[in-house]
């Protein structure tokens, strides 16, 4: 019994212990949180700036490069970035968790209206979006209008079916399956390629329609960009629709798509850039590019815009922004095609550039 | 015992104060405060736990309420999910989550259980045991997601060739009767059924070594060999446990979010077909929820709020099931 007790004494002792320093703990830490706080105010005055911004996963590995030099170049500046998706980008910069955000689908009227119109918005970037196939011994498909869009409604079935044939004539097609993959997760690259296809096909306007996530008639869903294309790589007959600069860097062959001029276009950012300067920028910078004309256009481009306030209350956070997204603007602009990004067309850049001078 | 007797033997007669034991003393004040203190913190921490799920079912259920007014019962009998129409419906997730989950259980189970037998009936040296043991233990450690890319790179490559053959000569039986073409039930199931392997073996082990030594004992002096043993005394004696595991195992299949939206395809349909891909519950809520608007988290929290249910229904079963099973084991004892 005593045996019992001992050990009983000796836990509640023990428990004290760790609840008296738990209590401890509890009680110095508002004087500890103080201090830090108390530290750290003036080093902000004087020091680093940090912008917080979150949003597209499209355009992060651009903007990363961007914050990083940027931030090498400058030191009392630092962006932090995180690539959650456009969606959940938008989500924060309106209930104020971050400085900017950023999206490949802009804002909605209605979005606009939660933010209660304190935002304005700035294309900072442009990408193409491919077809990316996995056909052995087939190195260059051409698709018409017809044949693509049938491929994602579903209609046509079979690598050989004759609307795909009639635009490849030396190809050997196999009688295989499609294997359509797309987005599983909310996307703004879906959204650009679905508002692509309802511009090219009746039946995907009234079918499937336009939309960040759609109810996809055929194939199966891959999450992200790298998961769409780990499955196309996988699966032999498979297409799927991935940024451009996911399909160059895995070396996975992509379509050459036929264009609003009936000419076959492989993606390539000299393609994106004749398409986006086919396109007006309006003054509210939201230009979707859905049908390029031109004979050299690719016909999927998209501009990815960065959300700002018009008005900070911070004037430190506005100088930095404003200097971060000027620099991005100009000289980040040199390094987008390494990485696979189109850069802006020196007309809109410079529109965008007058914007981010009205920020307050 | 017998060192307790002792003890208050020697503090019987010397009752001065060096000899004193601490523990005679009545308790003192500090003591007494510390000691329903700490009852107090330790029912406020119960009691915190069990409002914590409630607030979780009630945060649900607020955001799901508009969504369960608009759709009703018919969400659970359609199969559509399409946001910009606003029309969702989730009857081909349910039967995708029940699906997956019971294939995997019927691996997991028959391997499982075999395992546990191996573990616990003495046929293996007492140290392989123990690795082996540990080592499926140690599947319960690894991330999902590690999960996720393993079936994508290693395990669809491999079933692709036995998928595509079964469906080329027994096309007609329904469970073949598509063409594997990447993600889909069959790998889902199988990834499935590796995570939940811990769970059923642990807990069949765990049944097995409760049957008391002394039946199976009493088997053999009965001349009943050792598989007369194990089939005749042990598997029955052990049954409920291993059947509570295996409802616990289900519990947390159909819970399972990240291996399974990489790897069961995501696609609204439901068919029996194994390679045919489908989509469940959990991986359309990992889904869908982070670029969702107002209207489609309503939905979703409706899915989740099904989701509950079903898991709830099958962990009670399973806890009631152990329960009774440990009762009956005691009399035994």
């Amino acid at each position: 019994m005593i045996s019992v007790t001992r050990v009983a004494t000796a836990a509640v002792a023990f428990i004290g212990l760790v609840g008296l320093s738990l209590g401890c703990g509890k009680k110095e830490a508002p004087p500890a949180e103080a201090a830090a706080n108390a530290s750290a105010a003036p080093v902000a005055a004087a020091g680093p700036v940090t912008l917080q911004g979150s949003g597209a996963s499209f355009p992060a590995p651009l903007y990363s490069r961007w914050f990083r030099e940027f931030g090498d170049k400058n030191k009392d500046v630092r962006v932090n970035y995180q690539s959650t998706g456009s969606g959940a980008g938008i989500k924060a910069f309106i209930a104020g968790q971050t400085d900017f955000g950023a999206s490949d689908a802009a804002m909605t009227d209605d979005e606009i209206k939660e933010a209660k119109g304190n935002v304005i918005l700035l294309p900072m970037t442009a990408g193409n979006i491919v077809l990316a196939y996995n056909l052995e011994g087939v190195s260059e498909l051409k698709l018409s209008r017809d044949a693509y869009a049938g491929i994602f409604l579903g209609t046509i079935k079979k690598w050989n079916d004759p609307k795909i044939a009639a635009s490849n004539p030396g190809a050997k097609l196999p009688k295989l399956d499609i294997s359509v993959v797309h987005r599983s997760d909310g996307s703004g690259t879906t959204f650009v390629f679905t508002q692509h296809l309802a511009a090219i096909s009746d039946k995907w306007k009234s079918g499937p329609g336009v939309g960040k996530s759609v109810e996809w008639p055929a194939g199966v869903g891959g999450a992200k960009n790298d998961g769409v294309a780990a499955q196309i790589h996988q699966t032999p007959g498979a297409i799927g629709y991935i940024e451009y600069a996911f399909a160059a860097s895995t070396k996975q062959p992509s379509a050459l798509l036929e264009n609003k001029a009936g000419k076959f276009v492989a993606p390539s950012l000299k393609g994106s850039a004749s398409a986006l300067a086919a396109v007006e920028l309006p003054p509210d910078m939201r230009a979707w590019v859905t049908d390029p004309a031109g004979d050299d256009s690719y016909p999927i481009v998209t501009y990815t815009w960065i959300l700002a306030h018009k008005k900070y209350d911070d004037k430190a956070k506005s100088a930095a922004l404003k200097s971060v997204l000027k620099w991005s603007l100009t000289d980040g602009q040199k390094l987008s095609e390494s990485l696979f990004y189109v850069p802006l067309p020196d007309a809109v850049a410079s529109n965008v550039l007058k914007a981010v001078d009205t920020i307050e | 015992m017998a060192d307790t007797g002792m003890k208050q033997t020697a503090a019987g007669p010397d009752l001065s104060e060096a000899f004193r034991s601490p523990v005679s003393r009545p308790p003192s004040a500090w003591q007494k405060n510390f000691d329903s203190g700490f009852k107090y913190v330790a029912h406020a921490f119960g009691a915190g736990v069990v409002l914590l799920l409630a607030a979780v079912v009630f945060e649900v259920m607020r955001h799901a309420k508009t969504a369960i007014a608009d759709y009703g019962l018919g969400f659970l009998t359609s199969s559509t999910w399409d946001a910009n129409r606003a029309q969702f419906g989730i009857l081909a997730e349910i039967l995708g989550t029940l699906y997956t989950s019971v294939l995997a259980l019927c691996i997991a189970g028959f391997l499982g259980v075999t395992i546990a037998l191996v573990l616990s009936q003495g046929f293996v040296h007492r140290r392989v045991e123990l690795v082996m043991k540990n080592v499926i233990e140690l599947l319960a450690a690894i991330p999902s997601v590690v999960y996720g890319l393993w079936g994508i790179f290693v395990l669809v490559p491999l079933v692709r060739g036995p998928a595509g053959w079964l469906h080329e000569h027994f096309g007609w039986v329904p469970f073949f009767s598509t063409r594997l073409s990447g993600p889909g039930i069959l790998p889902a199931s199988l990834v499935l059924s590796i995570m939940i392997l811990p769970t059923v073996t642990a807990i069949s082990r765990e049944a097995m070594a409760a049957v008391p030594k002394r039946l199976a004992a009493a088997a053999y002096g009965l001349g009943a060999t050792r598989w007369e043993v194990i089939f005749k005394v042990t598997l029955p004696t052990a049954v409920g446990g291993i059947f509570g595991a295996l409802v616990l195992g289900f519990g947390r299949a159909l819970g399972e979010t990240m291996a399974l939206a990489m790897l069961v395809g995501n696609a609204n349909v439901f068919g029996l077909s194994l390679f045919s891909p489908g989509n469940t519950l959990a991986a359309l809520l990992a889904n869908h929820f982070p670029e969702a608007g107002a209207v489609e988290v309503g939905a979703l929290m409706y899915a989740a709020l099904v989701l509950m249910l079903i898991t709830l229904t099958v962990n009670a079963l399973g806890s009631f099931i152990m329960l009774r099973t440990t009762r009956e084991l005691k009399g035994l004892g």
